[in-house]
């Protein structure tokens, strides 16, 4: 007989009590993992955003246009690339519930977003279609969208019936390149404005401005806003990072508040856990006893209690970690289509969750051990728990 | 016979926040080896605490302490446990076996701690439980043994490391007159034929008889 058996059979000693802990573990887990997600998440979609991109629009919010004319403007600034513009298009595929972006964009979208893939083949064929649109692998493989199809809109912020061709499919470059866009000519959006009414013709939502150097990007933000100061149409230019952060800066609070959940619950497991090796070792102080009467040692007795602690809160992370992964991806299906543009568990949060496991049973052990250690062998057969 | 127990002014006491409780007073007692020493006295004699002391679980607050040919008040914790699992064998009066293990696996507990192999090991606590008449209840749980037959695997268990000294506090305290006996006869064999030097606290004249040597503890006093 090993000590390690002695442990597993402690462990196994109160088998409703050790279940109910280790369950408790579990859930935690799950529920810090799953924290954890929709926070990596976030900070992923804001990580995302390009370093040598700049958003300009309009400095009272991003919901009013800017004119056409201004394109030629900032393309004049030194330092600036490219300069492409683009419209939020918004509207309705079918159901309210069918969520994910539609914008309006000028051609050379795609030289600006390297990281959205399309062949040759698609961007030709797109720009040769008027009413074409490009669509993302993620929304393709939900709604089964192909090369082809026809897709209907219901307008809002442009009212009316609207109809798209799919031209091509584009692919994510990286894991937290946002899939599930809908991109499609703003000339085809804005010939139809212009007709129905001409006031809002000639308008764009906002500028997005490729620069050569990351270093200007302050500079450059500058002097883009300088252009238009006092203009009826003064903007706001700032890093696509800033753009994105602005963007979701309403769901802030909601975000800080789920990373202080998520460490509350690594709390919470820990006084689990604790809880149930203080009992364990309260109600075995005479045993311990005997174990020092029969001459084990501090080194023995300590290894006994934190390998019973690591032991239950190692299996609790397992089952957490194992059901993470399917609860996880229930979670994306109840959820809105498209609120996320991705969703999966980063490789952190399964490493935190692990790693938070392991030192909450070291710490869970600390109290018990010290009682065991320091409680002398002729108190501990007094004992009466 | 040379003396394995040497206790030379021995005190003892207690504390109770600021209160000096005394429980032994400057006791000298020598115990020869191969002896099998009963100790009776009424409660708060101080029988248990003076055994605690020779079996090194507990420490004098002053005096000598030669046990076995160590001066164990001397010793630091390691020190004292590694002699406690060396030389002396502890029999309770509850028995206190580990619920969770079989009576195998209790026995050989303290054989974990030496470098005996698996099989090494094996053989020894089969034998001594053999010894104790329970070669048949090896893989029986303390739950499904009588207070006898757990008795006599605690005693096993205390033998197993083949101690100098084997130390007994009120052994047929928690037994029927029956299981007692049986637990006596063990004794008085493992002193007569393994030679083993036993100190036995007990209550109980007719355990006391077994004994070939006996000592009043009155107050803390041999009288």
């Amino acid at each position: 007989m090993k000590i390690f058996k002695l442990i597993f059979k402690n462990a196994l000693r109160h088998k409703l009590r050790t279940s109910l802990t280790i369950f408790g573990i579990a859930i935690a887990v799950i529920a810090y993992g799953l924290l954890r997600t929709v926070v990596t998440i976030w900070d992923s979609s804001i990580d995302a955003a390009g370093a040598d991109r700049l958003i300009t629009r309009q400095a009272v919010s991003f919901i009013f246009p800017l004119p056409l004319a201004y394109k030629t403007k900032i393309e004049s600034v030194s330092g600036v690339k490219e300069v492409c513009g683009a419209a939020w298009f918004g509207g309705t595929y079918k159901d309210k519930s069918n969520f994910f972006a539609r914008m309006a964009i000028d051609d050379n979208y795609f030289d600006l977003y390297p990281e959205f893939m399309v062949s040759k083949n698609d961007l030709d064929k797109y720009k040769k279609e008027r009413n074409g649109c490009i669509v993302g692998k993620s929304i393709a493989d939900q709604y089964k969208f192909k090369v082809g199809d026809i897709i209907v809109l219901d307008g809002d912020i442009f009212p009316g019936r609207w109809e798209f061709v799919v031209s091509g499919i584009y692919l994510p470059k990286n894991k937290n390149t946002d899939a599930t866009q809908m991109l499609f000519h703003w000339d085809y959006l804005n010939e139809r404005i212009k007709q129905e009414t001409p006031v809002r013709g000639d308008q764009v939502f906002w500028y997005i401005v490729k620069i050569d150097n990351t270093n200007n990007s302050a500079q450059i933000s500058e002097q883009i806003d300088a252009l238009f100061k006092n203009s009826t149409a003064e903007t706001k230019t700032e890093t696509e990072k800033a753009f994105t952060q602005g963007f979701v800066s309403a769901s802030g609070a909601i975000i800080t508040a789920m990373n202080f959940m998520s460490f509350a619950i690594i709390g919470i497991i820990m006084l689990v856990l604790a809880n149930t090796m203080v009992m364990s070792a309260r109600e075995r102080t005479r045993e311990y006893a005997v174990f020092k009467t029969l001459g084990f040692s501090a080194y023995h007795l300590t290894g006994l209690i934190l390998g019973e602690s690591m032991l239950i809160s190692c299996i609790g992370a397992g089952i957490g970690i194992f059901l993470l992964y399917p609860i996880v991806s229930g979670f994306e299906q109840v959820m809105p289509k498209g609120f996320f543009p991705f969703f999966f568990i980063e490789p952190i949060t399964i490493i935190l969750a692990a790693s938070s496991a392991l030192l909450i049973g070291v710490l869970a052990s600390i109290f018990p051990i010290q009682r065991a250690l320091h409680t002398k062998i002729v108190d501990g057969f007094r004992f009466v728990g | 016979m040379s003396v394995i127990i040497q206790i030379k002014n021995v005190s003892k006491s207690y504390w109770r926040n600021s209160l000096e409780i005394p429980v032994l007073h400057d006791l000298t007692l020598n115990v020869k080896e191969g002896e099998f020493l009963a100790l009776m006295g009424p409660s708060g004699s101080g029988k248990t605490t003076l055994l605690n002391l020779i079996a090194g679980i507990d420490r004098p607050s002053k005096g000598e302490l030669n046990v076995a040919g160590t001066d164990i008040a001397k010793l630091n914790e390691s020190g004292l446990a590694k002699w406690r699992s060396a030389s002396v064998g502890f029999v309770f009066q509850f028995y206190n076996l580990i619920p969770v293990l079989t009576a195998f696996e209790n026995v050989e507990l303290p054989l974990l701690l030496t470098k005996l192999s698996k099989s090494e090991r094996r053989k020894h606590v089969e034998n001594v439980l053999s010894i104790v008449g329970l070669g048949d209840r090896i893989h029986h749980y303390p739950k499904q043994l009588s207070g006898g037959q757990e008795q006599r695997v605690a005693i096993a268990r205390a033998i197993v490391t083949d101690p100098v000294i084997l130390v007994a506090d009120e052994p047929t305290g928690d037994l029927d007159k029956t299981s007692a006996q049986e637990i006596l006869t063990l004794m008085e064999r493992l002193n007569k034929e393994f030679k083993k030097t036993i100190v036995m606290v007990t209550h109980d004249p007719h355990a006391a008889e077994k004994a070939t040597r006996l000592l009043h503890l009155e107050k803390g006093d041999l009288v």
